[in-house]
């Protein structure tokens, strides 16, 4: 790839779409402006129950979403293992709102089409939405199988105990019937999608040089 | 009283004995609840990852069907709770967006005024019916049985809901107050890895093992939880990790709502506790008693 050559305090052309798709996500959380207040403790990294398994740990993000390397922490594996538990947005000092804002990350890999390669939570989500946009209601056991049949069925093969414990108990079910008015709900989420509010219809007034860089358009 | 209630998904599929415990308790306490007609998924935290608008507008129409009772709403599941709350917290915080909301389920005859008060089953139990009328009604002691007071996340955090955020004590006042001994529980609030064993299955083991290891360490006959995919979690996983970390555990798992059920002269059925995997033995001891409360 070519090295793209930047003076100090400016962003590539790339960093510089990202960082504003980014903030004009961030609006949408209560507080979000919050993320420019972070004091690098590490509180959000030590109060993270799966820290010891990222790649690079939320506060690291945070340093990285300053350093104007976005892109980074969309690569990583990090983002993927948040399981918003909802513990270092609790402990935070500064009250960053940093779950939500792991939310407004993904957001953004997914929209960039960024996925991680080992956690296929990316598939799971896929087929939960596929049966919500169908049915109305999810059924976790056709939700499994679906998952399982789309990802690696081999290696599914190691729920069949927990299945037919649950089926003994008669806790599985493999019929979804949904709700009444399944027309009503794909219609909300059809009309829902097409008013993804624009960026530019915010112009939130903490966008420039809020984190020490200038975004160049 | 009355209230609405949301059971959510997986409450009427794979964690029936939670709903089922659930509607038992209120019943028993002389509390209508009013099921939401038609509601859909609440997007759990996958549509959050995908898009905002989406993703507050499908749990909107739920709020929406839930406003014309005018009553507060009953949502079991953490995730549902949280998730219901969040679009809540979310459409006061931002105009633009509720508008927005508003404009799709308008298109659908519906409309959401921002008016339903989403609430947790332990929440309304501990502070809107409150120990004085749930003691008249208790039928058993449950006096030996020595409980650990699992509350897991999303009932707790991110916003102070109805309970402290670190240490939470309302399960651990009912059950105290039911006769039993709430044990020293440093695990209360931790993560059970949420749906990691099914993507990352490595790292929830060492969540789920922490949760576990530390009730049996505080010697607990069971422990008690208020989300059904900790409950799954905790004893699905149980012997898997077990063999992983080669410590024997064997520690049932049980719905606050079905040992809290036991308490008020509920029988088996009632609560759905033969589907539960490991049951324990103190509590099946209390529920042949004979009832030896006074009424």
């Amino acid at each position: 790839m070519q090295r793209e050559y930047i003076f100090p305090g400016q962003l590539i052309q790339r960093e510089a779409e990202l960082k504003s798709q980014f903030l004009s996500h961030v609006e949408f959380v209560p507080e979000g402006e919050r993320i420019k207040q972070c004091i690098q403790c590490g509180t959000c990294t030590g109060s993270c129950p799966v820290s010891f398994a990222m790649d690079i740990t939320p506060r690291e993000i945070i340093a990285l979403f300053r350093a104007g390397e976005i892109q980074k922490i969309l690569n990583s594996e990090a983002i993927w293992l948040c399981v918003s538990c909802y513990s270092c947005q609790t402990r935070c000092p500064q009250q960053i709102r940093l779950t939500d804002i792991f939310y407004v990350l993904k957001q953004l890999a997914i929209q960039n089409k960024i996925f991680s390669k080992t956690i296929k939570v990316h598939q799971l989500r896929e087929t939960f939405l596929t049966m919500l946009n169908e049915y109305g209601r999810l059924n976790e056991t056709l939700l499994m199988i679906k998952f399982i049949l789309k990802t690696n069925p081999l290696k599914g093969i190691r729920f069949l105990p927990l299945a037919t414990k649950l089926m003994i108990k008669g806790r599985l079910s493999f019929r979804n019937k949904g709700i009444k008015n399944k027309e009503v709900l794909r219609s909300i989420i059809k009309k829902s999608k097409e008013i993804s509010l624009p960026v530019e219809k915010f112009k939130p007034s903490y966008k420039e040089d809020a984190v020490g860089y200038k975004a160049i358009s | 009283m009355e209230y609405t209630y949301y059971p959510g998904c997986s409450l009427h599929s794979v964690h029936k004995p939670y709903d089922i415990s659930c509607r038992a308790v209120f019943k028993a306490l002389g509390i209508n609840l009013i099921e939401i007609e038609d509601w859909n998924c609440c997007g759990a935290t996958f549509y959050m990852s995908i898009d905002e608008v989406t993703s507050i507008a499908v749990a909107a129409r739920n709020l929406a069907l839930a406003e014309k009772y005018n009553l507060d709403l009953i949502a079991p599941c953490s995730s549902c709770f949280t998730i219901l709350n969040k679009a809540n917290k979310f459409m006061k915080n931002n105009e633009t967006l509720f508008l927005s909301v508003n404009r799709v389920l308008r298109e659908v005859g519906l409309e959401y005024k921002l008016s339903v008060r989403v609430r947790h089953p332990l929440d309304v139990l501990v502070n809107d019916i409150g120990f004085e009328i749930i003691k008249l009604n208790v039928k058993k002691s449950l006096s030996g049985l020595r409980i650990a007071n699992y509350y897991g996340c999303q009932i707790v955090r991110p916003d102070k809901y109805f309970d402290d955020r670190e240490n939470p004590t309302s399960m651990d006042n009912l059950f105290e107050m039911l006769g039993a001994k709430s044990v020293y529980y440093p695990a209360k609030v931790k993560c059970c890895g949420g749906m990691l064993p099914t993507i990352k299955e490595e790292i929830a083991d060492d969540l789920i093992f922490e949760i576990l290891y530390r009730a049996k360490e505080n010697n607990a006959d069971l422990i008690v939880t208020t989300c059904p995919l900790c409950q799954m979690n905790l004893e699905a996983y149980q012997k898997k990790v077990e063999d992983k970390f080669k410590e024997k555990i064997n520690i049932p798992i049980y719905y606050f709502t079905q040992v809290l059920g036991v308490a008020l002269g509920l029988n088996e059925n009632d609560l759905a506790i033969n589907k539960n995997f490991i049951l324990s033995e103190k509590l099946e001891k209390i529920i042949k008693e004979e009832s030896t409360l006074e009424v």
